[in-house]
């Protein structure tokens, strides 16, 4: 059962599995371990992030490419659900209108960025996308008809989600929102996992290490990684539609700026490329101390992780994971 | 070998096409002086960018930080000589300009020389691995220019012979922008003649084109490297100086600013050629300024579609570099 949930991916390691279980319950039990409104602000932001971070980490860590422009497709997320219900109306259907019009856009343009650049060489794609990303964090400030531009969108979420929503006692709207985020959020890292388990996630490897012999072999090299370029690109318009729904408001700051790009890469980078659990206990961490630790360092906590980033990628380049599963 | 002149003619096309869509002959040369401005203080700071990767297949996403070391630098330099900055004598402005523009170049040209040892040469040739640190590079840069010189934004006034315009019948053409040509042109003839007129620039060339055989010839091909790393860096602290004099303000994030025009700049004139980024910031340059009058909402968009227009044409860039 476990087994098959976890597409017999085991964490392979006592501490590994200790730190994960802790992690699951942790969320999965938060707005009753950590009752206040902030702890379960924090708790729906590691959630949206841990999915954020797993879809970059299959661009990244499994097909071997660097993409600046993940960001770019949380915010489309973001933006289709936040659109949909400022124009539509707070109901279930204009939410689903919101997801799958977030999710179009996100594919096609990932489709498109793929063909142009990923024929070439990665680092072509890696600039490729930082120049369109930042051309749309621009679209979005400036077409204020539409996106709100720098102050972005404040909207009401569907009556089922609402702080005043209390169908019984001690359960409000918000409890049942984070749990909608906490589901959609563990569904999706569970089908992330199956997917890199799976013989496309074994092409994406090899494509990894060396995509001469995986094109000599037969796979398409340019199909492969489109493909995973288009899933990372709809798991994190998905990530950005739960952030929209948890947060009833979407502005560029906290769904296309360049920071939360610098936030995803640390995380997956410090977690661990290439495995899943790495992302998600980069992204536990480093929410975690965005929330409280920068009270404990001071403003230059940024600069000590960048550091340890560094020192990541030379020495340790499978992140924390990677030690845990050396002992 | 036979010269392509096709990429350089898109230039004055590009300029004739926007006379029309422009109207007013007046305000189209000023778009024009102001594009190319612009183009210039980008190329200065493209190509140091493009010559490391062409040499040494090194992309450095760090580069920013060098821009904005310039720009930082500058500024603290002529806000202490701010006396001679605002005298109404040239030759006092340019005592304060000159030292600025030096020690811009001459600090980030040093720490273009340490970020070269400490992140870059251990991940020589690993692609994936360069981005990746040199972003790291890039993230304690920005943060340590933070604690060197406060989250604040610097105001900085042009020196006084550069302020205003001149003034041609109804043409109005700004002195700064004028002088942000004449410098590009020093650099890009300065650029030409050692890369094709000198020992060290045939050496250059060479190890562009063909590294391993430079190697065997028993040249070290790591010291040129360095060098040529130092001396990207320090034109993109210079780039970046004459940028924040341009703006008139400096922030942290100018450098992550420009770096994507730089991207754009260098892609279209084809990873590792100088040529191709002259030609390639020049032509964002003018489209920057035309959209910007035209349509100012899809400014920054109208780069992109330059790109994708260019790379349709000729995925490689303007000028592709023979080994790629």
């Amino acid at each position: 059962m476990l087994r098959a949930l976890l597409s017999d991916d085991l964490p392979r390691s006592r501490w590994l599995a200790v730190v994960l279980l802790v992690i699951l319950v942790g969320l999965a039990a938060a707005p009753f371990l950590f009752p206040g409104a902030k702890s379960l602000n924090v708790a729906a932001k590691i959630c949206v992030f841990i999915v954020l971070a797993a879809s970059f980490d299959l661009l990244l860590g499994y097909t071997g490419i660097v993409s600046f422009a993940h960001t770019m497709f949380f915010g489309i997320g973001a933006y289709g659900v936040a659109i949909a219900l400022t124009r539509l109306g707070a109901g279930w259907d204009s939410v689903a209108l919101g997801v799958l019009g977030g999710l179009a856009v996100a594919v096609v343009l990932a489709v498109l960025i793929g063909l142009f650049s990923l024929r070439l060489r990665t680092i072509f794609f890696a600039m490729i996308t930082l120049a369109v990303a930042s051309a749309v964090l621009i679209l979005a400030s400036q077409l204020s008809d539409i996106t709100g531009g720098e102050d972005g969108l404040n909207y009401r979420l569907p009556m089922a989600l609402r702080a005043s929503f209390r169908p019984f006692e001690g359960i409000t709207g918000r409890i049942l929102d984070y749990y909608l985020v906490f589901l959609v959020s563990l569904a999706l890292v569970l089908v992330l996992l199956r997917m890199v388990n799976s013989p496309f996630g074994s092409v994406l490897m090899a494509i990894r290490e060396n995509p001469f012999r995986a094109e000599a072999i037969g796979y398409r090299t340019v199909v492969y990684r489109t493909l995973a370029s288009c899933i990372a690109a709809a798991t994190a318009a998905l990530a950005g539609a739960l952030l929209a729904l948890w947060s009833s408001q979407t502005n560029p700051d906290t769904t296309l700026s360049f920071d939360i790009m610098v936030d995803i890469l640390l995380m997956v980078v410090i977690g661990g490329m290439g495995t899943m659990y790495g992302a998600v206990i980069g992204a536990v961490l480093l929410v975690l101390a965005q929330n409280y630790l920068q009270a404990l360092v001071g403003d230059r906590w940024l600069l000590w992780l960048g550091v340890a980033f560094i020192l990541c990628v030379y020495f340790f380049p499978t992140g924390i994971v990677g030690r845990l599963r050396r002992r | 070998m036979k010269r392509d002149w096709i990429p350089l003619l898109l230039i004055p096309v590009l300029a004739a096409a926007a006379l029309p869509l422009v109207g007013s002959p007046a305000s189209w040369v000023t778009l024009t002086v102001a594009g190319l401005a612009m183009g210039m203080m980008i190329f200065v700071m493209a190509s140091g960018l493009t010559l490391t990767f062409g040499l040494m297949d090194v992309l450095n996403f760090g580069h920013g930080a060098f821009i904005a070391v310039g720009a930082f630098v500058a500024a603290t330099v002529m806000l202490a000589l701010g006396p001679w900055m605002q005298a109404d004598s040239l030759w006092l402005n340019l005592a304060a300009f000159l030292p600025a523009i030096l020690a811009a170049m001459a600090v980030s040209g040093g720490l273009g020389l340490a970020f070269e040892r400490v992140i870059v040469r251990p991940v020589y040739g690993q692609h994936l691995r360069q981005i990746l640190v040199t972003t790291g590079g890039l993230i304690v840069a920005e943060q340590l220019l933070k604690v060197v010189w406060g989250p604040d934004q610097i105001t900085l006034a042009r020196p006084t012979a550069l302020r205003g315009a001149l003034l041609f019948g109804d043409i109005a053409i700004e002195k700064y922008r004028l002088l942000a040509v004449i410098v590009g042109l020093i650099v890009f003839a300065a650029l030409a003649l050692t890369l094709n007129r000198t020992r060290i620039g045939l050496l250059i060339r060479a190890g562009v084109e063909n590294g391993e055989m430079v190697e065997a010839l028993g040249y070290r091909i790591r010291r040129l490297f360095v060098g040529v790393f130092a001396v990207g860096s320090a034109l993109a602290g210079l780039g970046g100086a004459m940028w924040g004099l341009y703006q008139e303000t400096v922030t942290a994030a100018i450098g992550g600013q420009v770096i994507v025009l730089v991207f754009i700049v260098i892609i279209i004139g084809g990873l590792g050629s100088v040529g191709g980024c002259f030609v390639g910031a020049l032509l964002v340059g003018l489209t920057a300024n035309y959209i910007g009058f035209l349509a100012p909402k899809v400014a920054l968009g109208s780069n992109i579609l330059l790109m994708a227009l260019i790379l349709l044409w000729r995925p490689q860039g303007l000028y592709p570099v023979a080994k790629r």
